[in-house]
């Protein structure tokens, strides 16, 4: 990948000038294209926020909490694929970053954090706000640092950033002691970054894609099974011209989604537990599997023996720990997938014959009408998947659409028209309700000429409320659509399925979030009726670019409603449920 | 089947790299029943000696996960190439006059030397590889061992063989292509 810094910096010290550790870093930052940074200061941070005044030219967005900055800095880095930035402080500033590194890591989303660290004296005497922050964060971090003298701190910011970006990216923590902010460095702003134990592989090995190719044309039942990776790798271009040059279906995770147009006649929707029941079907069924940037996780495989019991794999993924992880893989490719997938297509071209898939084609087309994607409507209420297809209807194809985590995101990710790559920000990973607001506040600041929008649930929507203040006080006009079931949904569901309807603590009753979101500043409207609900998104998405300011729509829906198709968990993922089946 | 692999990987030598190791064994799951620290012939690097147990999908990933991190500049898996395996122990053992020299016969058996003599007990220096290590301290257990300390397992590939020069993936130092490395541990399907 290349580097994101934009022309070269106007750095505020000449590079070798002597400045301190601060003012080194906010250089550094200004030299890898930094525009924004989310954050709120303290203690052993302070000397960094001073810099950063003094300095003047970078934006800083003071978040409601931490772990907001997180999910901001991952929502801008989501949609302009550059790393997002987040600043705490020592202790429980930067504990509160974890649950957003996590998210970020599991996503492979680039970000970098600096966190304030006790003097270096202190460290290891349970100072006041001292946290093994390196230690914590080593598991959720692609790499971190803590940093023991000024002259070691450009040298590892630049590091940050490329570790950051390249290969497979991923969040990169820089633990920084407040003396050694304060203490003076004369080491200059390093250009290049060569890390002896760091060399990703982008170009796939000719051998293997030659045996790719081989292998693909001797199949009878082909389909493609595109991950996120293939959004992070800028490859949906070589992903559409590769399956519309063969007619190869198409199957996007829900990491993938907009990696792959879903209206194509190719495409086959998302796999997995709430996946379509044509996408399991043509999975189960498939001879040949060209997955590429997906590390097929528990969700998509469900039992693993009955995925894909006649497929071979082909795996692509820059991260060669990824392939045969969880199923042995026949090709593995390891690289990036723009490159390889441009490779696989070039390759096709040169075929004499292409093969005869339109048995394949008729039957995945009948699969297709038996497993519609639907619902019962009902006149009085409104249902969740409705709320989705009236976003869906309103927004235009530039739109970002960010969920929280729970049924409303499955529904997102099942009837929203995903066209495009970086338009789709949920957290796919780790699963983290509370996601939503910021991410979509961290899209928005990165691309405010795009309309942000998020599906909420009433139970993610209080995790990070907070952040409405945020929104406010910088008047960022997202949408945020709560598809309010007063409970936990998705749990709810799992305990109607599977507990014979013990609702252990999933009743939420929410404060009314309209009410809430005026108090804070921002829109709110409450729609109950079905009529209402088309004029009170028009009206959201009107106001708020009017206005400038975040509108809330409290949409309360049928809380009875399920999510379908279902994986019942520990079961074949040909056993899902359509809903049908009367539970 | 399950075995006991030892892998050797050259690490930089800083601080923290340990820990970023033992706790990517246990967050993974991976059983690690030795494990070796030592400078190498360069002060920047480190050499780390574990000994793995698992099947070959698990050491494909113990090699890979390794690989991944950033301060690991080399891995390798050893159990398949000639190597030189040795292991130090000190053992204390109750040494009464009237069993004293049926110890320092049983160490010269051995070729273990005595480094320390007290009144009660002798301290005894034993290397080798681990089955005589262990074959020593089985044959001095009935008269008491006292104290134990083991270096756990340090390993050299044998003759030309660089030590940890494969198997790390996209390292350009690396002895064979990448995707040879893959093809050796690709299972094919059913
Ligand atoms: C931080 C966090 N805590 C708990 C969970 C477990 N969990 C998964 S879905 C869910 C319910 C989500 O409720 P809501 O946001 O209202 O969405 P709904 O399912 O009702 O659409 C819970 C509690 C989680 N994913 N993340």
């Amino acid at each position: 990948m290349s580097t994101q810094t934009k022309g070269p910096p106007r750095p505020t010290h000449l590079a070798g000038q002597r400045r301190s550790g601060a003012e080194a870093l906010i250089e550094g930052l200004k030299a890898q294209g930094v525009e924004v940074l989310f954050g709120v200061t303290g203690g052993a941070i302070m000397p960094v926020y001073d810099a950063l005044y003094r300095e003047g030219s970078l934006r800083h967005i003071i978040v409601g909490h931490e772990q907001g900055a997180a999910h901001m800095a991952d929502g801008y880095a989501r949609v302009t694929g550059r790393p997002g930035v987040m600043l705490a402080t020592s202790g429980p500033g930067a504990t509160n970053l974890v649950t957003g590194l996590a998210t970020a890591i599991m996503d492979s989303i680039p970000v970098v954090a600096i966190t304030g660290q006790v003097p270096t004296g202190l460290i290891g005497n349970d100072a006041f706000q001292e946290a093994d922050v390196r230690g914590i964060t080593m598991p959720v971090t692609k790499h971190n640092y803590l940093l023991r003298r000024a002259d070691e701190l450009p040298c590892a910011l630049a590091e940050a950033f490329h570790l950051a970006r390249s290969g497979r990216p991923g969040p990169v923590l820089i633990d920084l002691p407040k003396d050694v902010s304060n203490a003076p460095t004369t080491a200059p702003c390093p250009r290049q970054v060569s890390l002896e134990g760091y060399k990703p592989r982008y170009e796939g090995h000719p051998q293997q894609i030659h045996k790719a190719l081989k292998l693909l044309k001797s199949a009878e039942r082909p389909v493609i099974l595109a991950g996120g990776g293939v959004i992070l790798a800028e490859a949906s271009e070589e992903l559409r011209q590769l399956a519309e040059l063969l007619r190869l279906p198409v199957v996007s995770t829900l990491m993938g989604l907009g990696n792959f147009p879903i209206d194509h006649l190719l495409s086959l929707g998302m796999p997995g537990m709430h996946g379509t029941g044509y996408a399991i079907k043509a999975l189960y069924h498939c001879d040949l599997m060209l997955c590429v940037g997906t590390r097929l996780d528990d969700r998509i495989t469900g039992v693993l023996d009955e995925f894909a019991p006649w497929a071979k794999l082909i795996h692509i993924d820059v991260d060669p720990s990824e392939i045969g992880k969880t199923l042995p893989v026949c090709v593995p490719i390891v690289g990036d997938a723009k490159p390889i997938l441009g490779a696989l297509l070039q390759g096709a071209r040169g075929w004499e014959s292409q093969p005869d898939w339109s048995a394949w084609h008729q039957q995945l087309e009948a699969w297709r009408r038996e497993y519609p994607l639907g619902y019962q409507e009902k006149s009085d209420t409104i249902l969740p998947q409705q709320v989705v297809q009236e976003v869906d209807r309103l927004l235009d194809d530039e739109a970002i659409l960010v969920s929280g985590v729970g049924q409303h995101q499955m529904w997102a990710a099942q009837y929203y028209t995903f066209r495009r790559p970086r338009s789709w920000l949920t957290s796919g990973g780790l699963g983290t309700m509370g996601y939503g607001l910021p991410a979509a506040i961290g899209a928005k600041l990165a691309a405010p000429q795009r309309q942000v929008v998020c599906i909420d649930g009433d139970g993610s929507f209080l995790m990070t409320i907070q952040e409405l203040a945020t929104a406010v006080r910088y008047r960022v006009p997202v949408v945020v659509a709560i598809v309010n079931n007063r409970c936990l949904g998705m749990v709810r569901q799992w305990q109607h399925l599977f507990f014979e309807d013990r609702f252990a603590e999933t009743k939420l009753e929410p404060p009314p979030y309209d009410q809430v979101a005026q108090a804070f500043g921002a829109l709110g409207r409450r729609v109950q009726r079905p009529e209402e609900l088309r004029p009170a998104l028009q009206w959201a998405l009107r106001e708020s670019e009017a206005q400038q300011l975040p509108v809330v729509l409290d949409i309360l829906v049928d809380p009875a409603e399920c999510v379908y198709p279902m994986v019942p968990a520990g079961q074949p993922n040909v056993n899902f449920l359509t809903g049908a089946e009367g539970a | 089947m399950e075995h006991l692999h030892p892998i050797s990987a050259i690490v930089l030598n800083e601080s923290g790299v340990l820990a970023r190791i033992a706790g990517m064994f246990a967050r993974r799951g991976f059983n690690i029943e030795s494990l070796a620290v030592g400078p190498t012939e360069d002060a920047r690097y480190s050499r780390m000696t574990l000994m793995v147990r698992g099947g070959d999908r698990i050491l494909e990933q113990v090699v890979k996960q390794l690989s991944r991190l950033i301060e690991v500049i080399k891995v390798s898996d050893l159990a398949t190439d000639p190597h030189v395996e040795r292991e130090l122990a000190l053992v204390k053992v109750h040494a009464p006059p009237a069993q004293r020299s049926e110890i320092i016969e049983l160490a010269g058996i051995f070729r273990a030397k005595i480094v320390d003599v007290g009144r009660k007990n002798l301290i005894i220096e034993v290397s080798g590889d681990s089955g005589k290590v262990r074959a020593l301290i089985e044959m001095l257990r009935p008269f008491g061992i006292v104290e134990l300390a083991r270096t756990g397992r340090i390993i050299l590939a044998r003759g030309q063989q660089v030590t940890a020069g494969r198997s790390r993936p996209e390292a350009p130092q690396r002895r064979r292509s990448p995707e040879e490395t893959e093809i050796t541990t690709e299972v094919i399907v059913k």
